[in-house]
């Protein structure tokens, strides 16, 4: 069981107040994501719920128990970090039974449980390596195997991808993925990256400034998005947003466009530009479009076949039901 | 420094500097080698003829010999447990964000910028004298009899003294290790369940061990050497005479060159088998 609760939480460094009051659900075998620029406090939360920092205010509850006076290693929760954290100077296999050693275990339930997680995550041949001699991923998937054996109520990843390349960045997604679907436990993952977001989480929670922006699955963020924020937060190439006189026209301060909802034409369309540069990723060409009276180019996506030359005048037409309203505060208009 | 022109140009100007310290190391020692194969007291008559083994012999079976190798094993073995243990707990100490952290740490170094003879003398007649040392005065206040020191406690003494003087070297050496410690591997120690102990004992010593080796390594030699505070506190006499202080006692006090030359090679033979044993273990340690 590995049901998270967040009421009123605070904190504080000093002055300066890095989560105003934030409230937060997350439900047991869910796997949520916290996304936002850096320095939005999603690491800190992520700390606060492990227990490595203390709440200023509010209450956090796993499994219905406050637990501001339960120490780290008592909430049953167990964390990845971004630096994997490996003992140096301990073998891969002792590694992984630190945490069992710490609680106690007897040497063959230590053996059987190291045995195991080496198993599930390819690490069989490396138990007795340490991690000096690994390769980044093999460190990564021994730092998830730390965290397995203690079976946690819950995980809590800390942009565990971010110090990867980015095709073991994929591979890893996968994994984790996979993971989460084979264990069935609450999983938390901070990430600065969209896609990750997008990807692996039942639930991705937006973050800014300490804000939760907009809690959703992440079809329901792509969709609809709640804010300008969000909205150009999610999705890669980012939305369109454009204001003024076109925004007008469909009654609201700021309209916004994905790339993927925009169709493009050599002979006709709504509006005419001039392509500016074109990134050709083989599956899809993304050109970017420079329209007379806008400041910033619209980004197009369209088929990797299409190729239009820098220069060349095209048209282009929005899918009407694609359009996202804003209003001059930048929420959503329904 | 690839082309012939600039390698040559290198070695060149490297020459003053390699043949003073090679002419620096190998005179004294070819002159103390020399030495050591006759017999020859200044004082008393000079040079008579040489000699062969014969100091080397005489050296080894003297009464003194063994005393002295243990006393001095004592003292390098006693100031070592004193330094990494203290310093140890004294650099986790000072890695602590505290008020005035700067000037803490810069009073924890000063008595390592204090001359050897200087802190001896001070410690001598400062701390340890028994009428109006500092340690006496505190005694009395407790109502206990001042322990006379120098010689009821030389022994223990001169550890104390060299221990001080020590001390800031392996807390700054260590102090500079722990702070390279990545603080998520403590943290993830304490996400694993490790208590405050264990964390030390796990995460912490371990993180450690190479800087503990090379303080053990570097302070050994410097300790096998030291002179000047048994000078000015025992000069030798309650047990405290080391090997180095013997060898100063053949040639100085006795006059005897000879002897006391046989003694130094001794010396430096033992001092280069201790260094080569401890420069295989730090070799070890740093592999990993």
């Amino acid at each position: 069981m590995g049901q998270i609760v967040l009421e009123q939480v605070t904190k504080s460094f000093g002055d300066v107040t890095v989560i105003p009051p934030l409230d937060l659900t997350i439900e047991d075998g869910e796997f949520a994501v916290f996304v936002g620029p850096s320095g939005c406090g999603k690491s800190t939360l992520l700390r606060l719920i492990a227990g490595l920092e203390d709440v200023t205010s509010g209450e956090i509850r796993i499994d219905g128990k406050e637990c501001a006076s339960i120490p780290p290693a008592r909430r049953g929760l167990a964390m990845v970090f971004q630096s994997y954290a490996l003992y140096p100077h301990m073998t891969v296999r002792k590694n992984i039974a630190f945490p069992l050693r710490m609680a106690g275990f007897d040497r063959a339930e230590q053996d059987r449980r190291v045995e195991q997680a080496a198993a599930v995550l390819n690490l069989t041949d490396y138990l007795d390596r340490r991690p000096g001699q690994l390769s980044g991923g093999q460190r990564q998937r021994v730092a998830i195997g730390r965290a397995i054996v203690r079976e946690p109520a819950a995980f809590l990843f800390d942009e565990p991808l971010s110090n990867l390349d980015a095709a073991l960045r994929v591979g890893m997604r996968l994994e984790i993925s996979e993971l989460h679907n084979r264990l069935q436990t609450t999983m938390i993952y901070v990430t600065h990256d969209q896609v990750e977001a997008m990807t692996m989480a039942d639930k991705i929670v937006v973050l800014r400034a300490g804000h939760v922006e907009q809690v959703g699955s992440p079809l329901d963020l792509y969709r609809a998005p709640r804010n300008l924020f969000v909205a150009g937060f999610i999705g890669s190439p980012k939305m369109n947003l454009i204001e003024g006189e076109e925004a007008v026209k469909h009654n609201a301060t700021t309209i916004g466009i994905r790339p993927e909802h925009i169709s493009i034409s050599e002979s006709e369309g709504r509006w005419s530009g001039i392509v500016g540069v074109s990134e050709h990723l083989g599956s899809d060409t993304f050109f970017h479009v420079h329209k007379t009276g806008l400041a910033d180019s619209i980004t197009v996506r369209a088929d990797g076949e299409v190729g239009f030359k820098h220069g060349a005048r095209i048209h282009m037409t929005p899918r009407d039901d694609m359009i996202h309203r804003f209003d001059e505060k930048g929420l959503r208009i329904a | 420094m690839s082309t012939k022109a600039s390698r040559s140009a290198a070695r060149l100007m490297l020459a003053p500097a390699v043949i003073l310290l090679l002419g620096w190391m190998l005179v004294p020692l070819t002159l103390t080698l020399i030495f050591s194969f006759q017999r020859f007291l200044p004082m008393r008559g000079g040079f008579q003829g040489w000699v062969g083994f014969e100091n080397y012999v005489r050296f080894v079976t003297s009464s003194a010999f063994w005393p002295s190798v243990q006393a001095t094993v004592v003292i390098v073995g006693g100031v070592l447990l004193i330094t990494v243990t203290l310093g140890i707990l004294l650099a986790i100490l000072l890695d602590q964000p505290m008020w005035g952290q700067g000037v803490v740490r810069i009073l924890v170094i000063a008595p390592f910028f204090v001359m050897p003879t200087v802190s001896g003398l001070v410690w001598k007649n400062m701390f340890m004298d028994p009428n109006n040392g500092l340690l006496s005065h505190l005694w009395r206040f407790f109502g206990a009899d001042p322990i006379i020191w120098l010689s009821d406690a030389s022994m223990l003494s001169i550890i104390l003294i060299v221990s001080w003087q020590w001390l800031p070297f392996a807390t700054l050496i260590l102090l500079t290790a722990i702070q390279s410690l990545d603080s998520e591997q403590l943290e993830a120690a304490e996400m694993d369940g490790a208590p405050i102990l264990s964390r030390f004992w796990h995460i912490i010593l371990p993180h450690l061990s190479r800087a503990i080796t090379i303080v053990i390594l570097i302070q050994t030699i410097f300790l096998l050497a030291i002179f000047a505070e048994i000078f000015v506190t025992t000069q030798g006499s309650f047990g405290t005479r080391t090997l180095t202080y013997l060898i100063f006692q053949r040639v100085l006090e006795s006059q005897n060159v000879g002897l006391g030359s046989a003694g130094g090679i001794y010396a430096v033979i033992l001092a280069n088998i201790f260094a080569l044993f401890l420069m295989r273990i730090v070799g070890k340690n740093l592999d990993r």
